[in-house]
């Protein structure tokens, strides 16, 4: 499996960031990056993660089902994640998040049919001074309001 | 890099140190040439021709806490490493922000990540420590390219390196990012995180200072805390602490959210009252409506009711009104606010990040999410209330790692303190009613 | 030895070692601390927080699986205080726990229905919707119940640090933690079972056991496995004559709690449907079922006329049966029939060793020595794959006592991943290599050199010389490759050797010549099974054989007696450490009779006086004659392992190298017995991968 080239250089590079012998430091980066390039946590990738890093498959399992951002399942083009924790809760990210359910016509962890979108409730995003906000991939959106998220929809199904 | 101005402008009852740079309504970060303009990397060379030991004590006049929640004395957290000890020592910046209500690493990182880079410089020095690794929680994907362009244009220009301003002391830092767990801000599950494995928390002792990341001496701070290293070094241990209160040193960031007029991240120094901060810097409770309560240190800290709150804000008065200065975030509530909604969002939030480790925080946290979502549907009955107390009790001091308490600590306040709202909800939307003498063996 | 140090639990003065864990110091003194993660032996998790104890002056509950005991310390482990946290764990545990006690396997030896017994919990107020996850199934032998689970970690530790398979993992997190295999939705793995032994609850259940029995409706019968040499104590669970389950978990004998996949799942071969149950005698050509008194007269009426007529007798023993029998079949042999005639399949060269260690005491290594050795070299053999249990002991102590292991292997071992250094040689030439690690051996006090049979012969002496040359203690394991073939060798089915190495002066014939010899009359096969691999020179050979199944030697015979097999018989078994152990019987299958009983049976009919035909009696001739086997009665008796002190004198014979041949088993093959195992066959993963790691 090969990545684009910006990635190898960035794997290369990261390995190093870690002590000799250690490299299974660099597994969640590794993970998270390629993710973004291949989508999902793909046989392939996995196997090729294992080899790169000499880790076990097992030891690849044990994170994926630890951490959310790591996804069996490829997400849509926009991943759509609306925080409805206590500081975002308090300005209405709850029915933001509602908003933006019945707008996409989805529900939690859904993905549209043309996979341009799919949505998730999360968990604190560290944003509760510009609250509600969301996060479209690694995009953040402050001050949210259901008028501005639909605008958004828009432009973002614009760009494609 | 544009971002969005995150920044407020200044406000006369700030104090600015950390955020000294930021300007309103700057957008981009302060790079290398503008921080060199600034007094830049001048820390730097004034701790390198300092010894280590003075490094330390510097710190340690400063009255630093830890930022990131513990408040743990910093000094006093370097000089638990052995220096002489053969293995390498390890730079740990915990940027895993994830405490809700906590939003002011993202700003430092975000506007100003040289001097986040050169506080891990000095603490470094202040170890003998040759390598150094800043974990940014996965969602952080802007500030972790902010923070490696940072480290480049440091490397680029020898503040980084294998020979560190000439010095011969070598120095590397680099990003490592999180993929989505608040469990590995606890640091040792955070070192766990940067070894590549699942973000449980690991026995202590020993600590970080003895056995950390890979096994090695590490110092783990919070962003904050070391983002305050450099002017300590710079203007003096003592300077600093005269921001504070006694034993509380320094100036620190708040993160103010919720029902305010003016929300946003302000620096001020320890010891403000807490009413102070919320009514002149967060503009007061917004749409004209009174104070409910005020969550002051992020989620994990135990509810204020508005009554409580004319406090100072610092670590020791915290303390003492049974809750904690935590990570400085300030979760403001109006009066209008449903407490059992906030008990239940708060609950599902500890149910869905403790990593499964214990059973009194795997289970609890799971039993207290089912309760108070049951509660907040409307559906059950005053012991209920009574159970979330029981249950919080049972976790309390007894699980393997702090997330247990993080979630009892507030189901337990909110059950307490406002015990009235949580009877009137269930009352007023009684949905289930078991006949008397019986109880359901399962409630919907 | 430091200073103990004093501390008080429950009012008790008690002293321990420094360093000790609370939980062990209390345990020293009889007290017991509950606990579902802490695991003797394997690494600290204080996951399941059963232990926390109060300890005076902290504030608050303390773990006592990780607080190491210290001077002055006052603890208290049955408080109000410790036994409220107990029971509200208890009651967390249970609240997403299924409650399916009534068809659980565990029940009745479950520690969670235990501790709820013991403190309560009894009444839940959990009223919420459980927690569910569908029960999976691993492999043929592991089944998995997430609801069930706990996660106390001990499957995940055994399979890691007990096995070094690391075939299980902790997936997802908070209440959706789960236990995960190896390959994704199945194991890959040792099919040890350990995992299942050492569930607390019925997470993971056996496929042979599950819904089979309740524990209480068994008899546990603690014998030894009859698969490989190693000699590990297996319990068979039995009911109605009818093994269902076996391990150890009274940890009694050499292995502790150790078993691999042969002793806890390969003992089906007892119930097949293909297990001889009545004699065969072969009539116009073909074997047919007849009493066993006209098998036993027409084998009687064959010794003795090819006896009178000073015919040619050949004797081939087992490597499985016991001691009492290969004894009693040697003393018919040589007594009764007057033949010299006797060998076995030897796997090992034992006797050379024997000759080159004359006169020395003490350089033979027990099991237990391997736990303890400050040093181990492993030449040939695949440890893992041939003699798990000291594969394991060897991993168990490069855990517990960072002690080096050496290993010369003409592959690739799993011992690899704790040696200190690893050479691969080709086979066959493990010695040449050895110069280039006297170095690194010199620098240890002690040694235990374990040896397959890659070195045999004069390489053995050339081995002993080299050790000899590193002027440190040298203790030697020489490994062989059956449950007895050890006790084979020291109850004299040689041509050459009595009895404890005692040599005759005239040779008989060895087990190649007697299959060779054209004029053989009649050839006795006990529970060996020589003509899979070899022909019969003899075609008018009668051919007499005791087995269990009707073997390719069987197919060739003229009479055939079923054999019991070893857990349905009692006696003795020496395992490749020299340790003698005894044999319990479990099961009962209708028909059979054990070989001594057969060879007794014989040996009346032939009117030949052998004296005591009882296992016990035989055993206490073969304590006063042969040499070694004084061993402590008591030990042997109460199901302990005994370690013979074979001759220090000379035994001069020289060693036919050719005669020593492997058997080549792997984990997963057992010789005949493994043939007919169905389960070994169900979780076979790769038959015979030596050298793959």
């Amino acid at each position: 499996m090969t990545f684009s080239p910006e990635l190898e250089a960035r794997f290369a590079k990261m390995i190093g960031n870690y002590p000799p012998g250690r490299q299974k430091g660099a597994l969640i980066p590794m993970l998270l990056y390629a993710q973004d390039e291949v989508g999902s946590m793909t046989p392939d990738l996995i196997q090729e993660v294992s080899r790169r890093l000499k880790v076990t498959p097992l030891e690849i399992e044990e994170v994926i089902g630890y951490y959310t951002m790591l996804a069996r399942e490829p997400r849509g083009k926009h991943h759509i994640q609306v925080c409805t924790n206590v500081s975002c809760q308090a300005r209405g990210g709850e029915e933001l998040f509602a908003h933006a359910c019945s707008r996409l016509g989805l529900h939690n962890k859904e993905k549209s049919a043309d996979g341009q979108f799919s949505i998730e409730e999360v968990e604190c995003m560290g944003a509760c001074s510009w609250a509600p906000a969301i996060q479209v991939n690694y995009d953040f959106y402050y001050d949210m309001t259901p008028e501005k998220f639909d605008k958004l929809i828009d432009s973002l199904r614009q760009m494609q | 890099m544009n971002q969005p101005t995150l920044l407020r402008p200044p406000h006369p009852l700030e104090v600015r140190v950390l955020t000294r740079r930021f300007e309103y309504p700057r957008t981009e970060p302060v790079w290398l040439d503008e921080y060199l303009r600034t007094e830049g990397y001048q820390a730097l060379r004034k701790a390198l021709d300092l010894t280590p030991e003075a490094l330390v004590d510097e710190v340690k006049k400063s009255c630093l806490r830890g930022r990131g929640g513990a408040g743990f004395p910093t000094g006093m957290k370097w000089s638990f490493v052995d220096r002489k000890s053969p293995k390498p020592k390890y730079i740990v910046v915990n940027a895993d922000e994830g405490e809700p209500g906590t939003c002011k690493d993202r700003i430092l990182m975000g506007f100003d990540p040289h001097r986040l880079i050169e506080g891990c410089l000095i603490a470094g020095r202040a170890i003998g420590s040759n390598r150094g690794w800043i974990y940014i929680r996965g969602e952080y994907r802007v500030y972790i390219d902010i923070m490696d362009r940072a480290i480049e244009e440091a490397y680029a220009n020898g503040y980084l390196g294998d020979n560190v301003l000439g010095t011969g002391w070598s120095f590397h830092l680099s990003t490592h990012t999180g993929a989505g767990s608040y469990e590995c801000g606890e640091e040792t599950a955070l070192l766990e995180s940067l070894e590549g494995k699942r973000g449980n928390p690991r026995l202590k002792p020993p600590f970080p200072a003895v056995s950390g990341a890979f096994q090695c001496p590490t110092v783990v701070n919070n962003v904050e805390t070391y983002s305050a290293v450099p002017d300590i070094i710079l203007k003096g241990g003592e300077w600093y602490a005269g921001l504070g209160t006694p034993r509380n040193g320094g100036t620190r960031l708040v993160g103010l959210s919720g029902h305010l007029n003016t929300p946003g991240v302000y620096e001020v120094p320890l010891g403000m009252n807490l009413l102070t901060i919320v009514n002149e810097l967060g503009g007061g409770v917004w749409k004209g409506r009174k104070l409910k309560a005020i969550i002051p240190g992020g989620s994990s800290s135990p509810v204020l009711k508005a009554d409580e709150c004319d406090i100072p804000a610092d670590y020791d008065s915290f303390a003492k009104a049974g809750t904690m200065l935590g990570s400085g975030a300030t979760v403001v509530l109006d009066d209008q606010t449903d407490m059992v909604r906030v008990l239940a969002r708060l609950m599902s939030f500890y149910a869905h990040e403790s990593c499964g480790w214990c059973i009194p925080c795997r289970e609890g946290t799971a039993w207290l999410k089912k309760i108070t979502q049951r509660l907040d549907s409307g559906v059950g009955a005053s012991k209920d209330i009574d159970l979330i107390d029981q249950i919080s009790n049972s976790m309390m001091g007894r699980t393997f790692c702090p997330l247990g308490d993080a979630a009892a600590m507030p189901a337990m306040a909110i059950a307490r303190k406002f015990r009235d709202e949580i009877e009137a909800k269930i009352q007023s939307t009684q949905a289930f009613v078991p006949a008397p003498g019986t109880r359901p063996l399962v409630v919907l | 030895m430091p200073d103990p140090i004093t501390l008080t639990i429950n009012g008790t003065q008690v002293s321990c070692a420094p360093g000790t864990l609370v939980i062990e110091a209390a345990k020293q003194n009889g007290i017991e601390i509950p606990a579902f993660c802490y695991y003797e032996g394997f690494s600290l998790q204080a996951a399941c927080r059963m232990c926390l104890v109060e300890v005076e002056k902290m504030p608050k509950l303390q773990p006592g699986c990780t607080l190491p005991a210290a001077e002055g310390m006052v603890v208290h482990t049955e408080s109000p205080k410790v036994v409220e946290a107990r029971k509200s764990t208890l009651e967390f545990l249970l609240t997403n726990h299924p409650l399916d006690c009534p068809v659980c396997d565990k029940g009745g030896e479950c520690e969670l229905q235990d501790m709820v017994f013991r403190y309560g919990a009894g009444e839940s107020r959990f009223t919420e919707i459980k927690h569910h996850v569908d029960e999976k199934q691993w492999s043929p032998a592991v089944y998995y119940d997430g609801s069930r689970c706990i996660l106390c970690y001990r499957c995940v530790r055994v399979c890691d640090e007990g096995i070094g398979v690391t075939a299980l993992g902790l997936s997802f997190r908070g209440v959706s933690a789960q236990i995960v295999p190896n390959r994704g939705d199945h194991l890959e793995c040792d099919e040890c079972g350990w995992c299942i032994d050492v569930c607390p609850v019925g997470a993971l259940t056996s496929g042979t056991y599950r819904y089979q029995s309740r524990p209480w409706e068994m008899n546990h019968v603690g014998t030894v496995c009859t698969h490989c040499s190693d000699g590990c104590k297996t319990t068979l669970s039995v009911r109605n004559g009818q093994v269902l389950r076996a391990n150890n978990r009274d940890r009694s004998g050499v292995n502790g709690e150790f078993l691999c996949v042969k002793g806890r799942f390969g003992f089906d071969f007892v119930h097949h449907k293909e297990r001889l149950q009545s004699p065969l005698l072969r009539k116009n050509g073909q074997l047919q079922p007849v009493s066993w008194s006209e098998a036993l007269s027409a084998v009687a009426a064959k010794f003795s006329e090819v006896k009178a007529r000073n015919g040619q007798f050949g004797v081939i023993g087992s490597t499985r049966t016991t001691n009492e029998e290969n004894y009693l079949l040697q003393k018919f042999v040589r007594e009764g029939l007057g033949s010299k005639n006797i060998d076995h399949h030897r796997t090992g060269d034992v006797v050379t060793l024997l000759d080159a260690l004359k006169g020395r005491t003490g350089a033979l290594a027990t099991v237990n020595d391997l736990y303890t050795a400050k040093a181990a070299l492993v030449l040939g053999a695949d440890l893992s794959q041939q003699h798990p249990l000291l594969a394991y002991q060897l991993r168990a102590n490069s855990r517990h006592h960072r002690s080096a292991t050496y290993l010369v292997t003409p592959g690739p071992v799993r011992e690899e991943q704790f040696a200190t250094k690893a050479l691969r040689s080709n086979p066959g030439e493990e010695l040449n290599l050895l110069p280039q690690l006297s170095d690194d051996l010199k620098q240890h006090a002690s040694l235990t050199v374990l040896y397959n049979a890659a070195i045999k012969g004069d390489a053995v002496r050339q081995l002993v010389a080299f050790c000899d040359s590193l002027g440190i203690e040298v203790k030697y394991l020489p490994l062989v490759d059956y449950s007895n073939s050890r006790g084979a060798l020291d109850m004299g089915l040689l041509p050459d050797l009595a009895p404890g190495y005692q040599p005759l002066r005239n040779p008989g014939l060895n087990a190649a010549q007697i299959l060779s010899s054209p004029d053989l009359d009649v050839l006795w096969v006990v529970g060996a099974n020589p003509l899979k691999s070899a022909s019969l020179a003899g075609e008018k050979a009668f051919v007499v054989v005791q087995d269990l199944f009707l073997t390719e030697t069987a197919q060739r015979a003229d009479v055939v007696f079923p054999a019991a097999s070893a857990y349905e018989k009692s006696g003795t078994v020496t395992n490749t450490t020299g340790e003698v152990q005894r044999l319990k019987h479990g099961p009962k299958v209708m028909g059979t009779k054990s070989d001594l009983d057969i060879i007794a049976l014989l040996a009346r009919q032939l009117n030949i006086d052998l004296g005591p035909t009882t296992p016990d009696r035989i055993f206490e001739q073969i304590r006063k004659t042969v040499h070694g086997y004084n061993v402590a009665l008591p030990v042997v008796a109460t199901g302990g392992a005994a370690p013979t002190t074979p001759v220090n004198g000379g035994v001069p014979v020289a060693v036919n190298p050719s005669l020593i041949s492997p058997s080549g088993d792997t984990l997963f093959t057992s010789g005949t017995l493994g043939r007919y195992s169905k389960m070994l066959a169900k979780v076979m993963e790769a038959p015979g991968q030596l050298f793959k790691a």
